[in-house]
C-alpha cells in the first residue's frame, strides 16, 4: 500500500470518527469540537489532493472563524446537556433508513460510474494560488462580486437580529 | 495515488452522517453544525472532482460555498440567539409556533 493511500485512510477514519462523535456527544460544546476535528481532517485531505489554498481557507475560515462563532454562541447561551424528548417518533423510525438510503444511493451512483474518473491529483501537482485567483477575478468575477453583496446583507441581517427591541 | 471514487464515497458517508445528526439531534445549535458537516462533505466532492478533471473551477466553487456558509452562520446564529432568548430553550421541539 502506498503512502498517499495510507494517509487518506487515516484522515478519512479521523473525519468519520469526528462525525460520529458529533452525533453521539450530548453536550453541544463537545459536538462543536468534534466538528473541528472533521474540518481539520478534511483540510488534510485537500492538501493530499494538492488543493493547498482551499486547505488553508478551510482551516482559517471554517476551523477558525465559523467554529469560533459557534463556540461563542454555545458559551453565550450557556448551552448545557441536550434534553431528551420523545416527541418525534418520525425521527427515530425514518432517520437512519433515510440516511442509509441517501448514502447508498450516492455510493451506488459512484460505483456505477466504474472508475471513469482518473485519480485525484493526476501528477501530484498543486493548484497554484495564482491560477485560482486568476479564475476567481476573471472568469468568476460576477459571482465574486455577488458574494460581497451577500456578505453585506448577512452583516445587516445579523445586526438587525442582534438588536434589542425597545 | 488515491482513486477519486474513495473521496466521493467518503463524501457520501459524511453527508449521510450529517443527515443522521440533523434528524436525531434536538439541540438547535447542533442541528446547525450538522448543516455545516453536510456542506463540508459537498466541498470534499467538489475538490475531488476538480482534481480528477484537472480543472481548478471546482476549487473556486468551494470558496463560494465557504463564503455562503460563513454568511449563513452569521445570520443563523443570530436567529438562534433570538429564539433562545424568547423561548428560554434550545430544544427544537419547543420551537413550535408554526405547528398546527
Amino acid at each position: 500500500m502506498n503512502a498517499p493511500l495510507m494517509i487518506f485512510f487515516v484522515l478519512a477514519a479521523v473525519a468519520v470518527f469526528g462525525a460520529v462523535s458529533l452525533i453521539l456527544q450530548r453536550e453541544p460544546i463537545h459536538s462543536a469540537l468534534s466538528l473541528i476535528v472533521v474540518m481539520v481532517a478534511l483540510a488534510g485531505l485537500y492538501l493530499l489532493m494538492g488543493a493547498e489554498f482551499v486547505a488553508a481557507v478551510q482551516i482559517i475560515v471554517y476551523g477558525g472563524a465559523i467554529m469560533v462563532l459557534f463556540v461563542f454562541v454555545i458559551m453565550l447561551l450557556n448551552a448545557g446537556e441536550e434534553e431528551r424528548t420523545n416527541f418525534s417518533k418520525l425521527a427515530t423510525y425514518a432517520g437512519i433508513p433515510l440516511a442509509l438510503a441517501v448514502t447508498g444511493f450516492i455510493a451506488a451512483a459512484i460505483a456505477r460510474s466504474g472508475g471513469y474518473l482518473p485519480a485525484a491529483a493526476p501528477n501530484g501537482a498543486l493548484t497554484s494560488t495564482k491560477t485560482l485567483s486568476m479564475l476567481l477575478f476573471k472568469e468568476f468575477v460576477y459571482p465574486f462580486e455577488l458574494t460581497s453583496f451577500l456578505i453585506l446583507v448577512a452583516i445587516l441581517g445579523a445586526i438587525v437580529l442582534a438588536q434589542r427591541e425597545n | 495515488m488515491v482513486p477519486t471514487d474513495y473521496y466521493l464515497i467518503l463524501s457520501a458517508i459524511l453527508f449521510g452522517l450529517g443527515i443522521v445528526a440533523f434528524v436525531f439531534k434536538r439541540n438547535i445549535i447542533t442541528l446547525f453544525m450538522a448543516i455545516e458537516l453536510m456542506l463540508n462533505a459537498v466541498n470534499l466532492a467538489f475538490v475531488a472532482f476538480s482534481r480528477a478533471l484537472g480543472k481548478p473551477d471546482g476549487e473556486v466553487f468551494v470558496l463560494f460555498v465557504i463564503v455562503v456558509a460563513a454568511a449563513e452562520a452569521a445570520v443563523g446564529l443570530g436567529i438562534i440567539i433570538l429564539t433562545a432568548r424568547n423561548r428560554h430553550s434550545l430544544n427544537v421541539e419547543r420551537v413550535d409556533l408554526l405547528k398546527l
